[in-house]
C-alpha cells in the first residue's frame, strides 16, 4: 500500500486550499528554479529515468517522448499543449488534479515546457469542465502574479505563456492531433501520421502532447528523484498512479495507489468492495471505456499495471475501473458504449465513420437477442474490420469493448438469442442500480 | 531519388513521394476515392491501404504514407485484399446502390471498386442512412445519401477554385457535406465537382437523367469559349451534343474545365443558323444556298476590292479565317479586320501579342503584376493557376484596375494605366526582386484609344523589371478570344491601304462580311452597307445581316485555335452541322467558284498547308517551346500618349461572351445568379 | 425535431442579426490575445461560447443563431463555412433555441451503472418533455442526453447549464428541478454532501498528512 507521504496528489480530494498559498504548503513551487538550473537535458533524462509511462491511457514513456523534440529551437517555436479533455468514459482524476491541485499542474507545464524548449503552453480543456476551467485559469492567474510564469518564470530568465484552452463537448479531441486541430480553430479530427507532432505540431510547430497527470507528477519526481518514483509500482510500470473506481463498488471514489496493485485490493481497499461482496462480482472495464472487459475470474488475481492488463488482453488505459456486479446486463453496458462511440466517431474516416454505427445497431438487437447466433461472428468480423483501419485510435477503441464482450461473454450473447428466438420476453432485466 | 520495392519491383521515385505515388510507378494500381493528386491529401476514405515491411503489422494508407529508401511495399497480401474488401463493405452499408438511376453509372469509382473488392450480398441487415440533398446552384446536382465523404470536393472548392463554401457539418455518421446555408457556390469552376466526385453524389444539373456514359461518342476537341484552349472531350449522341468535359493536358488546362465551356452547350441547340436566308424588301426570307450565293454575288458585281471588308469573329478558326482572308484578296480587298474591340495591336514581333511565360510558366513565376486584366473572368483556368502558385507561397501579385475578388490576394495599385509610367508605383520594386516576374496584360488594357501605348509602356516595364530575360519571357498578353491568335498569326488584319474595324463599320465599305463577328454594335453599320453574316447563332450580327451563310460551331468541324499562348490546337467534328449549315471553310470554298474566284484548295489537307505556308506555327500543333525575350525592341507606340482614363476589363458578365452562351438557358440562370446582384451591388 | 435537417432548426426562431455586444467584444478580445498573430481562428470555439452566451443573456436562450456565427466568421476573419463546420462538430453548441435550463444528461455505462435511467425518468416526470432534445412547454427545461461527463465516481450526474450535480437519484433530481424551477438552485457537486470525489464518508487515504504538510517533507 501506499504511503501517504509517498502520494503525489495530496490534495486529491479538495480538502485543502487549492490556491497559491496551500499549493505552496505542499511543496509545490519550492526553489523550481533550482530544478530549471539544472538544464532541459538533464530534466528530460531525470524524467526518462524515472520510467513514468503517459497517463493519458497509451502509456507511452514520458521521459523519451519529451527527448523527441528538437534539440534546439529553430525558426519554428516549441509548444506543450496538455491534453485536459478528460472524456474517456469512466475516468475523472484530471479533473481532481485541476480543481484541486493545479499548481502542480502549471508548475509542471513550466518544467515540461522548459525542458522541451517551449516558450509557449497550451492546456485543452474539455468544455463542460466549467468550473475546473475557472478555478484552472484563476491559479493561472496567480502564478503569473507571483511571477511563477510569465516573462522571467521563478527568475530562472526563462519567458514562459500558458493558456487556457476550452474545448466545447468532442470525446475525439483527446487524441492529441485531433486535439491540434481542434486548438486550431477546426474541427476535431485526426491528423495523419506521419508527421508526428513533435515535428509538425500545433500551427505547424514542434508540439509535445501530454496528459494532464504525466504533466502534474513530472515537478514532484524532479523533486524526488526519478529512483523515488521508479522504486515505487512495478518494474517497467513505475509510479503511483491516480485511480478512479466507478460502477457496482459500495464506496466509488478516485485513490493514488501504486501502479500493480492488485484489482481486487484495489477495489476492496478502497471503493468498499464490490456490491453484495466479491463474489458478485460478475467483470470490471479496467482502464477506461475503451479496454476491452475482463471477467471476475482474471479480476481474482490480475494487477493494475500497464504489462499485467496488457496479458490479459485488456489494458490499464486510463485506470479507470469500471465495476459491474451480476445484477448487471453486460450486453447493454457495453452497447451503450456502443453507443458512445458512434456517437463520438469524428465522421473522417469510412471504417469508424460507418462501423461504428453498425456495431452499435447490431448491439442494441443483441441487447434484446433479436438477432441470429450468426451475427455474433459477423459482428466480430466487422470489429475486425474496424480496427487496426483507421486514422486514429478511435476506431480500436470501439472495437474492443465489443471484443471483450464476445471473448468472455458469448454464452449470454446466445442464450438472449435463444430466448427471443423461443418468443419470451427476454429475462426481466434487473435495473443496474438494484 | 528513393528506391521502393513494391511486389518485388523496384522503382526509384523522387524523395517526398508517398506510397501510392511509389506503386503506380511500379504499374500496381491502387484503388483510391479520397486521393487526388492535384488536391491536398486527406487519407480518410482508407481505400487504398497497403503493407509496408518492418512497419508495425497493419495496413497503412498509401496516399498518406512518404515513402523510404528502401522500403518494402505490398499491395497483394491476404491481408491488403481483407482490409480493402472492407472498407468497401463499410462503403457501401449506407450507400443507396441506386445505380441504375444514377447518372454516374457507368463512370463510378464506387461501382468499378466494388466489382473488385465487393462483396456478393449485403451483411447490413440495418436501415440506411439518408440524406437531404442540398442546393449548389444551377449546375451541380446533388444526391447526398450517395455521399461517401471522402472531402474532395471541399477541398478542391477551398484550394483550387479558392471559394472556401464547401464544408463537412455536424460529426461521425451524421456529417453532410454541403454549404450549410444552401447557397449557390461562387465559383466558375463548379462543373469540376462533378468530375471529381468518386461517386454519383454530384452530378451535372443540367446533363441529369439525359443519358446514360456507354451511349456516347466520345470526340476530342478544343474549348473555345475563351483564349485558353482547354482541352475537352465532346461527349455527343446522334446530332446531340450531350455532355464536354474536361482532357488532361497539364500544358493547358491540367485537369479542369471552367463552367462557361462545360455548361453552355445547351446553347448549340438554340437560335441556331440551320438555313440560308436573305433578306428582300426589309425582310429575311429562307433561301437556298444557290440564291443565297446569287444574292451576294449580284451584290458583288462591280463593287471594287477597296468597298469590300471582312469582320472575324471571336470564335472563328484559323481555316476559315484563311479561307476568308483568301477570298477578299481575290476581290482586291484588304480590308480584314478580327479585332471588334479595336484593341491594340503590334504584330511586328509575336511576343507582342502571346502569352510568353505559358500557362505552365504560371507554376515558375515568383511575382506577377495583373494590367487591367481580371483572369478570373477572362479566363478561370488560368486565375486558377495563380492561385495554384500563390497558395504555394512567395508569390506576391498586383494589379492596376479596379478592385475585384480574384481569390487570391492581390494588391491593389490602381486603375489608372499612368501608373505604368513610374515603376516605383507599378510593383517595380517587388518584379525587380524576383527571378521569374510576369506581367499579363489584359485586353482591357488594349482595347482603348490609347491601347498602344498601355502595350508599350507594359513592355518597357517588362524590360525594366527583367522579366525580358534569356530564359524567362515574363510578357504576357492575356487574350479572350478563341479566334484572336489564330487571326493575328494568319494577318487577318489590315493589309496594305485596308481599313480596320472602325473603318469598316463606320461605312468605309459596301459590302461587310462577318464571320461570326457579333461582338460590336451592329447598329453603327450605315443602313446601305450590304451585310453577309456567316455563322452558327442568330446573334446580332445575324439580325442585322442582309444574307446569312448558316456556319458550323466548334462542335461540329475539324478546325485549328491558336490559344492566349500562341499553342496551335486542332479540334475534331463531333456532330454534324444542323440543317443546311456547312463547315465554315468549305462554304467559303463553295462561294469562291460561284462567283469564278476558286480557292486553291480542295480539302482540309490542302487548306492546312496553306496555313502552314503563311505562318509556320500553324505546322506544329499542340506543342509549345518554351522561349526567353531574345529582343528588347518595345512594340511600337509611344508611353507618353497613355491618358488617365481608368482602365476596364473587357468582360462584365462571365456568363454571356459569345452567341453560344447567350443562346444558353443554362448560362442565363448562371447570368441571373451570379453577375446581376454583382452589378446591382456596383451601382 | 431530431430529424430535421441542422440548417432548418432553429430557422424559425432565427433572428435577422446578430452584433457582439461589448461585453462580448471584451471578451472575444481576451480570447485571440492568447494566440499568436493571424492564428485568431483558434478563438473560434471561444467566441461561439461568446456568442452563445450573449443570446442567453439577450433572451434567455443559449443558443447560436447563423447570424451568430456568421458574426464569429467576421471577427475572425474565417469563412463562414469553416464556423458552421465547428458550431455543428463541437455539441455544446446548440443550433436552436433551449430552455432556460439546459438539462444534460450523461447516461454512458459508468452513469447507467449507478442508475441513470431512475435520473431520466425522474427528469421527464418533473419537466414534462418526452424525449431527448426537446423542450419543456414552459420553455424552462431542455432535456439532451449527454456522454460521459467525466464525473464518473459520482455518477449519476447532471449538468444544468455550466454546473455539475452529482449522485443523484431520483429523488434528488426532482428536487433539483423544482429548486431550478424556482429559480433557487442548489450549490454545485454532489447531492449527498460528500466530498468529491472521496469515498462516501471520508476519505481513506491522505489521514495521515496534517493539513499543509508537505508531501514532498522527506
Amino acid at each position: 500500500m501506499l504511503r501517504d507521504q509517498d502520494r503525489i496528489f495530496t490534495n486529491l480530494y479538495g480538502l485543502q486550499d487549492w490556491r497559491l498559498a496551500g499549493a505552496r504548503a505542499r511543496g509545490d513551487w519550492d526553489r523550481t528554479a533550482a530544478i530549471m538550473a539544472r538544464g532541459p537535458d538533464a530534466i528530460v533524462e531525470e524524467m526518462k529515468a524515472s520510467g513514468l509511462r503517459g497517463r493519458g491511457g497509451a502509456g507511452f514513456p514520458t521521459g523519451m517522448k519529451w527527448s523527441f523534440m528538437p534539440k534546439q529551437e529553430g525558426d519554428r517555436p516549441h509548444y506543450l499543449v496538455v491534453n485536459a479533455d478528460e472524456s474517456e468514459p469512466g475516468t475523472c482524476k484530471d479533473r481532481d488534479i485541476m480543481r484541486h491541485d493545479p499548481h502542480k499542474l502549471i508548475e509542471g507545464c513550466l518544467l515540461a515546457s522548459f525542458a522541451m524548449r517551449a516558450h509557449a503552453c497550451y492546456i485543452y480543456i474539455r468544455g463542460e469542465f466549467f468550473d475546473e476551467a475557472r478555478r484552472l485559469q484563476a491559479a493561472i492567474d496567480e502564478a503569473y502574479e507571483a511571477g511563477l510564469i510569465g516573462r522571467d518564470a521563478c527568475g530562472s530568465g526563462w519567458r514562459f505563456d500558458l493558456f487556457l484552452h476550452r474545448g466545447a463537448g468532442a470525446y475525439i479531441c483527446g487524441e492529441e492531433t485531433a486535439l491540434l486541430e481542434s486548438l486550431e480553430g477546426k474541427k476535431g479530427m485526426p491528423r495523419l501520421k506521419p508527421p508526428f507532432p513533435a515535428a509538425v505540431g500545433l500551427y505547424g510547430c514542434p508540439t509535445t502532447v501530454n496528459n494532464v497527470e504525466s504533466i502534474a507528477v513530472a515537478p514532484t519526481i524532479l523533486r524526488r528523484g526519478a529512483a523515488w518514483f521508479s522504486a515505487l509500482g512495478r518494474p517497467k510500470n513505475a509510479g503511483p498512479k491516480v485511480f478512479c473506481i466507478s460502477g457496482h463498488v459500495e464506496k466509488p471514489c478516485n485513490v493514488e495507489e501504486e501502479l500493480g496493485i492488485p484489482l481486487r485490493e484495489l477495489i476492496e481497499r478502497y471503493a468498499g468492495g464490490v456490491r453484495g461482496g466479491w463474489d458478485n462480482l460478475l467483470g470490471v472495464i479496467p482502464g477506461g471505456a475503451s479496454v476491452p472487459v475482463i471477467p471476475k475470474s482474471i479480476c481474482d488475481t490480475v494487477l493494475m499495471d500497464f504489462d499485467s492488463l496488457r496479458d490479459v488482453k485488456s489494458g490499464l488505459g486510463t485506470a479507470a475501473v469500471i465495476v459491474m456486479d451480476r445484477s448487471t446486463d453486460i450486453i447493454r453496458a457495453i452497447a451503450r458504449l456502443s453507443r458512445f462511440y458512434k456517437h463520438e466517431s469524428c465522421g473522417q474516416c469510412t471504417p469508424c465513420r460507418e462501423g461504428t454505427g453498425w456495431m452499435m445497431r447490431v448491439m442494441d438487437r443483441m441487447v434484446e437477442g433479436r438477432a441470429e447466433p450468426e451475427e455474433i461472428d459477423t459482428l466480430e468480423q466487422v470489429t475486425r474490420q474496424v480496427e487496426g483501419h483507421t486514422i486514429c485510435a478511435l476506431g480500436d477503441a470501439a472495437a474492443w469493448p465489443i471484443q471483450g464482450l464476445i471473448r468472455h461473454f458469448r454464452p449470454v450473447m446466445e442464450e438472449r438469442i435463444a430466448h427471443y428466438k423461443a418468443g419470451r420476453t427476454p429475462r426481466p432485466m434487473p435495473l443496474a442500480a438494484e | 531519388m528513393v528506391k521502393v520495392t513494391v511486389d518485388g519491383i523496384e522503382v526509384e521515385v523522387p524523395p517526398g513521394s508517398n506510397v501510392l505515388q511509389a506503386c503506380e510507378a511500379a504499374g500496381k494500381e491502387i484503388p483510391r476515392f479520397c486521393y487526388h493528386e492535384r488536391l491536398s491529401v486527406a487519407g480518410n476514405c482508407r481505400m487504398c491501404l497497403v503493407e509496408i515491411e518492418k512497419a508495425p503489422p497493419k495496413p497503412f494508407a498509401s496516399c498518406a504514407y512518404p515513402v523510404a529508401d528502401g522500403m518494402v511495399v505490398h499491395t497483394e497480401t491476404p491481408m491488403v485484399r481483407a482490409a480493402r474488401r472492407g472498407v468497401m463493405e463499410f462503403l457501401l452499408i449506407n450507400h443507396p446502390l441506386d445505380c441504375p438511376i444514377c447518372d454516374q453509372g457507368g463512370e463510378c469509382d464506387l461501382q468499378d471498386q466494388a466489382l473488385g473488392y465487393g462483396m456478393d450480398h449485403s451483411r447490413y441487415a440495418e436501415n440506411k442512412r439518408a440524406v437531404k440533398d442540398k442546393y449548389l446552384g444551377p449546375l451541380v446536382k446533388t444526391v447526398m445519401t450517395r455521399c461517401i465523404h471522402c472531402t474532395r470536393c471541399i477541398r478542391f472548392a477551398a484550394e483550387v477554385a479558392g471559394v472556401p463554401e464547401l464544408g463537412a457539418t455536424s460529426r461521425g455518421e451524421s456529417m453532410e457535406v454541403g454549404t450549410y446555408v444552401e447557397r449557390a457556390l461562387t465559383t466558375e469552376l463548379s462543373g469540376n465537382l462533378i468530375d471529381i466526385c468518386p461517386v454519383g453524389a454530384l452530378t451535372s444539373k443540367p446533363y441529369a437523367f439525359i443519358a446514360r456514359s456507354w451511349e456516347l461518342k466520345k470526340t476530342d476537341s478544343i474549348d473555345v469559349l475563351d483564349a485558353i484552349g482547354a482541352n475537352i472531350r465532346i461527349d455527343s449522341r446522334g446530332p446531340e451534343v450531350l455532355r464536354i468535359l474536361p482532357r488532361v493536358n497539364d500544358d493547358v488546362n491540367e485537369e479542369w474545365l471552367a463552367d462557361k465551356s462545360r455548361f453552355s452547350l445547351d446553347g448549340l441547340k438554340r437560335r441556331r443558323l440551320d438555313a440560308c436566308w436573305v433578306r428582300r424588301d426589309g425582310r429575311l426570307h429562307r433561301a437556298s444556298w444557290a440564291e443565297a450565293f446569287d444574292a451576294i454575288a449580284a451584290r458583288l458585281q462591280g463593287l471594287p476590292g477597296a468597298r469590300i471588308g471582312a469582320l472575324a469573329g471571336n470564335l472563328a478558326d484559323a481555316e476559315s479565317m484563311l479561307a476568308l482572308k483568301d477570298l477578299l484578296a481575290s476581290l482586291g480587298s484588304f480590308n480584314l479586320d478580327c479585332r471588334q474591340d479595336g484593341a491594340a495591336v503590334d504584330v511586328s514581333r509575336r511576343d507582342f501579342y502571346t502569352f510568353n511565360s505559358g500557362i505552365a510558366g504560371v507554376d515558375e513565376a515568383d511575382a506577377l503584376l495583373l494590367i487591367g486584366s481580371n483572369p478570373r473572368r477572362e479566363a478561370p483556368l488560368l486565375n486558377a493557376r495563380i492561385r495554384k502558385r500563390w497558395l504555394a507561397g512567395r508569390f506576391p501579385v498586383a494589379a492596376i484596375g479596379p478592385h475585384g475578388d480574384l481569390t487570391y490576394e492581390v494588391a491593389w495599385l490602381g486603375d489608372s494605366p499612368r501608373l505604368l509610367l513610374d515603376d516605383a508605383q507599378a510593383f517595380g520594386a517587388t518584379l525587380r526582386a524576383a527571378k521569374r516576374p510576369m506581367l499579363i496584360l489584359g485586353q482591357g488594357a488594349l482595347a482603348r484609344p490609347d491601347g498602344d501605348a498601355v502595350l508599350a509602356a507594359a513592355w518597357r516595364l517588362a524590360g525594366a523589371v527583367g522579366a525580358l530575360a534569356d530564359d524567362w519571357h515574363g510578357f504576357n498578353v492575356l487574350h479572350t478570344a478563341a479566334a484572336r491568335v489564330g487571326a493575328l498569326d494568319l494577318r487577318f488584319l489590315p493589309g496594305p491601304g485596308g481599313k480596320d474595324v472602325a473603318a469598316m463599320v463606320g461605312g468605309g465599305v459596301d459590302l461587310l462580311w462577318l464571320l461570326g463577328a457579333d461582338e460590336f454594335d451592329a447598329a453603327r453599320i450605315p443602313p446601305d452597307v450590304f451585310v453577309v453574316y456567316q455563322g452558327h447563332h442568330g446573334d446580332r450580327g445575324a439580325a442585322r445581316a442582309d444574307v446569312i451563310l448558316p456556319g458550323a460551331a466548334y462542335t461540329e468541324k475539324n478546325a485549328t485555335y491558336v490559344n492566349t499562348e500562341g499553342r496551335v490546337q486542332r479540334g475534331f467534328l463531333a456532330v454534324n452541322p444542323p440543317g443546311e449549315a456547312r463547315e465554315d471553310w468549305k462554304i467559303l470554298r463553295a462561294f469562291s467558284e460561284r462567283i469564278g474566284r476558286q480557292l486553291p484548295y480542295d480539302d482540309l489537307g490542302a487548306l492546312r498547308a496553306r496555313l502552314e505556308q503563311l505562318n509556320a506555327v500553324f505546322g506544329r500543333p499542340d506543342i509549345l517551346p518554351r522561349f526567353g525575350a531574345s529582343d528588347m525592341t518595345a512594340p511600337a507606340g509611344d508611353p507618353a500618349a497613355i491618358t488617365d482614363t481608368p482602365l476596364r476589363y473587357a468582360i462584365a458578365d462571365y456568363y454571356q461572351t459569345d452567341p453560344i452562351s447567350r443562346a444558353s438557358p443554362t448560362m442565363a440562370e448562371c447570368s441571373a445568379l451570379y453577375t446581376a446582384p454583382l452589378a446591382t451591388a456596383a451601382e | 425535431m431530431t430529424d430535421m435537417h441542422p440548417a432548418d432548426r432553429g430557422a424559425a426562431a432565427e433572428p435577422a442579426s446578430f452584433a457582439f455586444d461589448a461585453e462580448s467584444e471584451a471578451q472575444i478580445a481576451a480570447l485571440v490575445a492568447k494566440y499568436p498573430p493571424g492564428r485568431q481562428a483558434s478563438a473560434v470555439i471561444g467566441a461561439l461560447y461568446v456568442a452563445q452566451g450573449q443570446m442567453r443573456r439577450a433572451t434567455g436562450s443559449a443558443w447560436l443563431p447563423r447570424v451568430a456565427m456568421d458574426a464569429v466568421a467576421r471577427r475572425l476573419s474565417m469563412p463562414p463555412i469553416r464556423v458552421y463546420e465547428a458550431a455543428t462538430f463541437y455539441l455544446m453548441f446548440n443550433t436552436r433555441p433551449i430552455g432556460r435550463f439546459h438539462l444534460q444528461v450523461c447516461t454512458t455505462t459508468p452513469c447507467w451503472l449507478r442508475g441513470s435511467d431512475a435520473v431520466v425518468a425522474a427528469c421527464r416526470a418533473a419537466t414534462g418533455i418526452g424525449g431527448w432534445g426537446e423542450t419543456s412547454e414552459d420553455g424552462m427545461f431542455t432535456m439532451t442526453e449527454v456522454e460521459c461527463l467525466g464525473a464518473c465516481v459520482n455518477a449519476p450526474v447532471i449538468q444544468v447549464n455550466d454546473d455539475f450535480y452529482e449522485d443523484l437519484d431520483a429523488e434528488h433530481t426532482e428536487r433539483l428541478i423544482a429548486a431550478l424551477r424556482r429559480g433557487e438552485p442548489p450549490a454545485p457537486g454532489s447531492m449527498i454532501g460528500r466530498q468529491t470525489s472521496a469515498p462516501v464518508g471520508g476519505p481513506t487515504t491522505l489521514t495521515t498528512l496534517t493539513p499543509g504538510t508537505p508531501g514532498a517533507a522527506e
